[in-house]
C-alpha cells in the first residue's frame, strides 16, 4: 500500500527516452515560468499579496461564502452546496435530469474529477464529453489527466495519432500537432453546438460581486457555456476571494506561474445567466471543511491550482502524474489527499526529496514542503507506514544514536563499495541501485578528513 | 441540517482566528510608460496582431470590401458601415468568417482585451467566429491588471472577458497551436487619438 507510488514510478520508469522527455519538457515549462516572473520586479510583492489574501479569506471564509451566496442568488444564480462528492454528482444529475438532457460537455475541472463525475454520469446513462484538448485525448484512452493543466502531458504526439485515427479517423500515421488539433477543432465544436448543458470548473469566485471567472487557453469553457443553455459551474469553497481588486493580483500570477504565459487567453467573468438562460454553483465541502481544521495543513487550501510544484518537482517529472493514482498530482497533491483518504494515499507524502522546490515557486506560499513532511509524521503516527520503510527507520535512528557504531557502519561501507561492488550493484538487494548509478567510495570520512585538516 | 448549514457549521467550527486583508500598495508596482508598444509588444507575443485607424473611413471600407469578397462578415460595431442582426442558430455562427466587436479596455503589460456582453450582442460571438477583430481607442489602455480591474465594473453585465490572443493550445507534446475551440485569428484596430466615429 504506502509504496504505490515507487510501483507505479518504476512503471513510468521502464520507458526512458520518454521519462527523459517528459523530465526536460516539465523543466522547459518550469524555466518559461521563471522568465515571466523574473520580468516583473514586484513579483515577490504579488506572491506575499496573494498569501496573505488566501490567508484572509480562510480566517473569515464563514462570512465570505454567505457574502457570496447572497450575491449570487440576487445575480440569479441557483446555488447549491455539497458536503461530499456523491452529493457533488446527486445535484447535477438532479439538473440534468429536470432538464431532460442526457448529453453534456465539460470543461477542466479537477474537482469533477475528485468526484468521479464522469464514471457516475456515465453510469446513469450520460454521455460526457471533456472539450479541453488534452482531456478529451485521455477520455479516448480511458485514462486520467496526469498532470492539472497539461493533462496528457504524459503522451507523445504518436499515441495521440493513434487514439485520433481510432476516434476520430484522421489520417494514420499523421503525427503533426496542427493537424490533430484541427481534426479536434472540428469534432468538439460539433459537441458545443449541441449540447444544452455545460459544466465547467471555477478559477475564482468573488463574494463581494456574486460571480465567478474561469481561464482558460483554448476557450473551450466559453463556448461551451455560452452555447448551452444551462451552464453548471462546480468548485471547491476554497476559491472565493474577497473583492474584484484582488483578481488584479491572481491574474497577474496565475498563469505566469503555470505556463508562463503573461496571462490566459480567456478570463472570463461570469455573473449573471444571458436571457432566457440557468445558471447555476454548486459550492462542495468534500473534505475541505476538515483540512481547514487542520492547523499544520490548512494552508494547502490556498492553492490556484497552478502546477508550478509539479512542473518543478524532481520527483514528479521523473514519475510522471499516473504514479500519483490522484485526481491532483503532484506536491500539492501529495498534501492535499492525505486528507481526503490517509490510508489509500499514505504513500504520497513520502514520494518527495523535500528538496523545497515547491515552495518556492508557489505563487501563494504554501510551505508545500514543510506540510510533506508534516504529513509523514502524521501518517507514521497512524501506523501507516511500509514495515520495511518502518524498520529501516528505526535501523537508521538506532545507528545514528550511537556514534561509535556510526563510524563503524561507514568504515565498513566504504569498504564494501570499494572491494566488493557487486554488493551494492546489485538490483535484487539495494533497490537505490535501480535507475541510478552508485557513487564511488571516498577514502575516508569527513570527520578523518577533517581531523587531518586540524593537523596540518 | 441541510448540506448547507452543516458545510458552514463546519467552515465557522474550523477557521482560524481572523488574519488581517493586505493593504495594496500599488506603488510597488513597475510603471509602463509606453502603453502603446508595451501593448502591441504583448498582443503579438501571445499570437494576435496591431493596425492603427487613423481615418474611420478605412474602417468602413474595410468591412464593406470584405463583404463583396464573399467573406460571411458579423459587425457589432456602431459607426462603422452597417450593423448586422445576431442568427439565434449556433450553426449559422459557427460559419461565420469575421467578426467586429467593440472593446472597451486594453491592458499594456500582457495584452489582455476587455470585453462586455452588451458589445458582443450575442456571449459566444468573440469565441465562435473564425476570425475576431476587436476595436479599442488610444485612450483606452492602461498599464496592468491592477489599474483594468479599478477601471472596470466585473458586474456591470452579466459577462465580460479578458481575451489575450487567439484561441491556443499545447496539449499536444507542448507544440503550440493557433486555433483550439475559438477564433483562429484575433485582430485589435486601434483607433487613432482624437479620431471622429460617425453615429
Amino acid at each position: 500500500m504506502s509504496s504505490r507510488h515507487a510501483q507505479l514510478a518504476e512503471q513510468f520508469n521502464a520507458d526512458e527516452p520518454r521519462t527523459n522527455w517528459h523530465d526536460q519538457t516539465l523543466w522547459w515549462v518550469r524555466q518559461k515560468r521563471d522568465r515571466a516572473a523574473n520580468t516583473l520586479p514586484e513579483w515577490e510583492q504579488l506572491r506575499q499579496w496573494a498569501s496573505d489574501i488566501k490567508d484572509h479569506t480562510l480566517s473569515n471564509l464563514h462570512a465570505y461564502l454567505l457574502e457570496f451566496e447572497k450575491n449570487a442568488l440576487a445575480n440569479g444564480v441557483f446555488v447549491h452546496w455539497a458536503t461530499d462528492a456523491e452529493e457533488h454528482n446527486r445535484i447535477i444529475y438532479e439538473i440534468l435530469q429536470k432538464a431532460g438532457v442526457d448529453h453534456i460537455v465539460k470543461s477542466k475541472s479537477m474537482l469533477t474529477e475528485e468526484c468521479h463525475l464522469n464514471p457516475y454520469l456515465q453510469g446513469k446513462g450520460i454521455d460526457v464529453v471533456d472539450t479541453d484538448l488534452g482531456e478529451r485525448i485521455v477520455q479516448f484512452r480511458e485514462e486520467a489527466p496526469s498532470h492539472i493543466v497539461l493533462p496528457a502531458i504524459h503522451l507523445k504526439k504518436e499515441d495521440v495519432s493513434n487514439t485520433f485515427h481510432e476516434h476520430l479517423g484522421t489520417e494514420k500515421g499523421n503525427n503533426d500537432p496542427q493537424y490533430l488539433t484541427h481534426a479536434a477543432r472540428l469534432h468538439l465544436r460539433e459537441k458545443f453546438i449541441q449540447s444544452d448543458i455545460a459544466i465547467t470548473g471555477v478559477n475564482f469566485a468573488i463574494a463581494e460581486t456574486g460571480g465567478i471567472v474561469v481561464c482558460t487557453n483554448e476557450g473551450n469553457a466559453d463556448m461551451g457555456a455560452h452555447a448551452a443553455r444551462v451552464h453548471i459551474a462546480c468548485m471547491g469553497f476554497e476559491k472565493i476571494i474577497p473583492k474584484a481588486e484582488h483578481l488584479g493580483v491572481f491574474t497577474r500570477l496565475l498563469a505566469r506561474s503555470a505556463t508562463g504565459q503573461p496571462i490566459t487567453t480567456y478570463t472570463s467573468h461570469f455573473h449573471r445567466p444571458a436571457p432566457g438562460k440557468e445558471m447555476h454553483i454548486v459550492l462542495v465541502d468534500n473534505g475541505r471543511s476538515r483540512q481547514l481544521g487542520r492547523e499544520d495543513f490548512r494552508n494547502s487550501l490556498k492553492c490556484i491550482r497552478c502546477a508550478a510544484c509539479f512542473n518543478t518537482c524532481p520527483v514528479y517529472r521523473r514519475s510522471g502524474g499516473h504514479s500519483y493514482h490522484t485526481a491532483v498530482a503532484g506536491p500539492i497533491g501529495s498534501i492535499l489527499n492525505p486528507n481526503l483518504d490517509m490510508k489509500a494515499n499514505a504513500d504520497l507524502p513520502f514520494a518527495s526529496t523535500l528538496c523545497g522546490s515547491c515552495s518556492n515557486v508557489c505563487p501563494v506560499k504554501i510551505n508545500i514542503h514543510e506540510q510533506l513532511w508534516k504529513w509523514r509524521q502524521v501518517i507514521s503516527a497512524e501506523g501507516l507506514t511500509a514495515p520495511s520503510k518502518k524498520l529501516g527507520m528505526q535501523l537508521m535512528a538506532w545507528v545514528l544514536a550511537r556514534p561509535g557504531i556510526y563510524r563503524f557502519a561507514g568504515k565498513t561501507a566504504r569498504w564494501v563499495i570499494s572491494n566488493l561492488p557487486f554488493l551494492v550493484k546489485n538490483k535484487t538487494w539495494n533497490p537505490w541501485f535501480k535507475q541510478r548509478e552508485m557513487p564511488e567510495a571516498p577514502k575516508q570520512s569527513f570527520q578523518e578528513w577533517y581531523i587531518n585538516q586540524q593537523r596540518s | 441540517m441541510s448540506s448547507r448549514n452543516q458545510i458552514l457549521e463546519a467552515i465557522k467550527n474550523a477557521q482560524p482566528a481572523i488574519k488581517p486583508l493586505p493593504v495594496l500598495d500599488y506603488t510597488v508596482v513597475t510603471p509602463i510608460q509606453e502603453l502603446i508598444s508595451s501593448f502591441e509588444q504583448f498582443v503579438n507575443a501571445v499570437g494576435g496582431r496591431v493596425r492603427f485607424v487613423d481615418q474611420s473611413a478605412d474602417l468602413t471600407l474595410e468591412i464593406e470590401n470584405a463583404r463583396q469578397e464573399g467573406q460571411i462578415i458579423l459587425n457589432r460595431l456602431n459607426g462603422f458601415s452597417t450593423l448586422d442582426e445576431i442568427s439565434p442558430d449556433l450553426a449559422e455562427l459557427e460559419k461565420l468568417d469575421r467578426v467586429y466587436v467593440r472593446a472597451s479596455l486594453g491592458v499594456a503589460e500582457n495584452g489582455a482585451i476587455w470585453v462586455e456582453e452588451t458589445a458582443m450582442g450575442n456571449r459566444i460571438l468573440p469565441f465562435i467566429a473564425q476570425e475576431l477583430v476587436l476595436v479599442l481607442r488610444e485612450e483606452e489602455l492602461v498599464p496592468t491588471m491592477h489599474d483594468a480591474y479599478q477601471r472596470i465594473r466585473i458586474n456591470q453585465e452579466g459577462f465580460g472577458v479578458f481575451i489575450a490572443g487567439p484561441s491556443k493550445t499545447a496539449d499536444i507534446e507542448q507544440s503550440l497551436v493557433i486555433g483550439a475551440h475559438g477564433p483562429v485569428a484575433l485582430t485589435v484596430l486601434i483607433l487613432k487619438s482624437g479620431l471622429v466615429v460617425p453615429v
